[in-house]
């Protein structure tokens, strides 16, 4: 039987996609604290099944500025990765990599915009990795789009560019910890179902 | 200023006067009003897609422009509007991301732009003011009392029209 429905995900399902998040949290952090070059660890992401007003919610409101990286995928799997980071963070990421930066909505100058967009290749790059190890999947994806605006203006693009039947999206919410702050990241991925049940497949789940 | 109603994704709400009507952080979505003034009820609905698939179920009506707006002029109709009354205001259908290597990507936008103005049309009401497009979020509120759309986003802080 298929998945026609992110409703459909059961325990099973959810089980797999926790250990995908779990390396693409470890591959994350390793990446992450070589360009800050600082010690950063992770705590055992959670996943969720949300809809898009839980997501939003989740990341404080759909009024909530936050930064959004979003990339289409290509290869075996088609769909898309969003990873969504708080601002004050996006500002300390900034600090560290170019000076003083100030980021506010709308209006990234051309050198925070290609940091961020760096930023996302590789926490991306970093999940998508997890994905093919473990799959044997392969998984390309475009160059990183890099938004600072309203979460639920962000959050309900990819639903709606996959003309989706459904408001679920896969959530992974990560707790990066580094010197002694607890940075909150989120990586949101929105595989077509037709690549969803294609994954399934290729980790021996049965549908 | 009286209590807000706020209306979902894929949602329509309808309120009279002194009623006031929020839907939060449109992006490539598109916030409808619909008003009569005779009376001053007015709808707010916030729609994702632009055309409903043949498939779609009856619950799903609100998700798409092309099934969302005859209901809502229905409703309406249903609390004594006079469909020749209506005017609309639309908001949204933001461009929210531009990916350097797919050209074809953030499009959804423009086509629930052109899909609503269509529906509109068919329905022959006329569209009074909006403020659709570019790259931004909108939080779209509006009041029944004077039929102004209020719209916020931070990239051009507040208007009314």
């Amino acid at each position: 039987m298929a998945i026609e429905s992110f409703n459909q995900l059961n325990e099973v399902h959810i089980d797999v996609l926790k250990e995908i998040g779990n390396i693409g949290a470890g591959n994350a952090a390793t990446s992450l604290s070589k360009l800050l070059n600082r010690e950063v660890d992770m705590v055992t992401p959670a996943v969720r099944i949300l809809d898009i007003s839980e997501a939003d919610r989740a990341l404080g409101g759909p009024e909530t500025p936050v930064v959004a990286i979003l990339v289409k995928l290509r290869g075996d799997i088609g769909g898309m990765m969003m990873f969504v980071i708080e601002r004050e963070f996006t500002q300390s990421l900034l600090e560290t990599l170019l000076g003083e930066s100030r980021v506010s909505c709308g209006n990234l100058s051309e050198m925070e915009s290609s940091a961020l967009s760096e930023i996302g290749n590789i926490m991306i790059g970093a999940y998508a990795a997890s994905v093919a190890t473990l799959s044997g999947l392969v998984i390309k994806t475009t160059v990183p789009a890099v938004t600072v605006d309203m979460a639920g203006a962000l959050l309900t693009v990819p639903a709606a560019e996959m003309g989706s039947v459904s408001d679920k999206i896969i959530f992974i919410e990560d707790d990066f910890l580094s010197a002694s702050r607890t940075i909150s990241a989120n990586m949101m991925l929105i595989p077509d179902l037709k690549s969803l049940n294609k994954l399934m497949e290729s980790l021996g789940i049965q549908l | 200023m009286s209590e807000l109603v706020t209306v979902g994704i894929s949602d329509l709400k309808i309120a009279g006067a002194p009623g006031g009507l929020v839907t939060y952080a449109l992006g490539s979505c598109i916030g409808i009003c619909l008003y009569d003034s005779v009376l001053k009820v007015g709808g707010l609905a916030h729609i994702m897609l632009p055309y409903r698939p043949r498939n779609g179920t009856e619950e799903q009506a609100f998700r798409y422009a092309d099934s969302c707006l005859p209901l809502m002029v229905r409703n309406m109709e249903k609390l004594g509007c006079a469909r020749s009354r209506l005017q609309a205001k639309i908001a949204g259908g933001a461009k929210m991301f531009d990916i350097a290597d797919d050209t074809a990507f953030g499009n959804i936008g423009a086509r629930n732009i052109a899909a609503v103005k269509e529906t509109l049309s068919a329905l022959q009401i006329r569209i009074l003011a909006e403020d659709t497009g570019l790259n931004y979020g909108r939080t779209v509120y509006f009041y029944t009392e004077t039929g102004m759309m209020v719209v916020k986003s931070f990239a051009k802080g507040v208007h009314s029209f």
